[in-house]
């Protein structure tokens, strides 16, 4: 029987290099307001913040496979718990629950009661539209996607526009059964 | 006993990026105009003060009739200007302290640009909440 995954990331967020949070946010902060500048349309930004997150999950999904011992996925439901329980706190330092799953197991919703890279935050009037931390929706559509997942990331709740905590909605668009790119007879002759 | 404060912060460049009138007495037309007008003149004694100690807080620089300015010049010097009557130095000195934690918070915030007048609300009731305590 396969090694059960573990089920907190307590264990690896203390053996993995930090960085001091103010740091971190500031630095956060710092791109978002650069965007924001630079692009001077917030949907603009959101969409930004979107691919850099992508491309930061899909190299951060091999960082997290290599060093976190998770074993493989039965199903979605699993690979939710393990991004909310692992994942988060393995890269930000905090948890977050799942809930609201769906009648198919489809979609649910991650909820972060806590999140580093917000702190100090505050939307002027004129960044209304801003999802600041778009970034992180990114990140994980990238990371599974690189684990044969399409998914579709959303953010229902944010505290930055009043709401009470954080909530991504992740919806399993379809899962891309892994194929060779090749076939087994083409490089037979090598 | 109604009392007169009137609270401002001048950005380094002698700009006022946030006013509020503190006080429990009640408003008479002109006198916010006139309370503007006193803090504004007082900045040019400010500017000689603060290069002359170390001490963040300057304490009755200037007087109009009875009322008093006391200033507490951040390290960035950015200027908080108080405009009152009372004469409860302990609690002007923690109420400026205290502003002066709300407004570096207030700068640590990416979507703030230092300089710009300071709109968020959440800091505008801290402010009131502080001077109803301290002054």
């Amino acid at each position: 029987m396969a090694p059960v995954a573990p089920r907190s990331g307590d264990a690896i967020f203390a053996s993995v290099e930090r960085v001091n949070a103010e740091l971190f946010t500031l630095t956060y902060g710092a791109i978002v307001r650069q965007l924001l500048t630079d692009l001077e349309e917030v949907e603009e930004v959101n969409k930004q913040l979107d691919q850099m997150g992508y491309n930061i999950g899909i190299r951060l999904i091999d960082e997290f496979l290599a060093k976190s011992n998770v074993s493989r996925c039965v199903d979605f439901k699993e690979t939710a718990e393990v991004i909310a329980k692992v994942g988060f706190k393995m890269f930000l330092g905090v948890t977050a629950s799942v809930t609201n799953w769906d009648a198919d197991g489809m979609s649910c919703s991650l909820i972060l009661e806590d999140n580093p890279l917000v702190d100090f935050v505050e939307l002027p009037d004129t960044c209304q539209g801003l999802y600041y931390c778009n970034i992180l929706s990114g990140v994980i559509r990238g990371a599974l996607e690189m684990v044969s997942m399409k998914t579709e990331v959303t953010w229902v709740r944010d505290m930055l526009r009043g709401d009470d905590a954080f909530e991504l909605q992740v919806k399993l668009l379809k899962q891309v059964s892994e194929e060779y790119p090749y076939k087994d007879d083409e490089y037979s002759e090598v | 006993m109604a009392s007169t404060a009137c609270f401002m912060i001048v950005s380094r460049n002698d700009i006022p990026i946030y006013e509020a009138e503190v006080g429990t007495a009640l408003k008479k037309e002109d006198a916010a105009h006139q309370h503007q007008f006193i803090l504004h003149a007082a900045l040019d004694i400010v500017q000689d003060l603060a290069w002359t100690t170390s001490a963040m807080f300057l304490k009755a620089i200037d007087r109009f009739n009875d009322l008093v300015v006391s200033v507490y010049v951040t390290a960035g010097h950015t200027r908080l200007m108080l405009l009152h009557d009372s004469r409860n130095d302990d609690g002007i000195k923690s109420f400026f302290q205290e502003v002066h934690e709300l407004y570096i918070k207030i700068l640590l915030n990416p979507l703030y640009l230092p300089g710009s007048r300071i709109t968020s609300s959440h800091f505008d009731t801290k402010v009131r909440a502080l001077a109803r305590k301290y002054l």
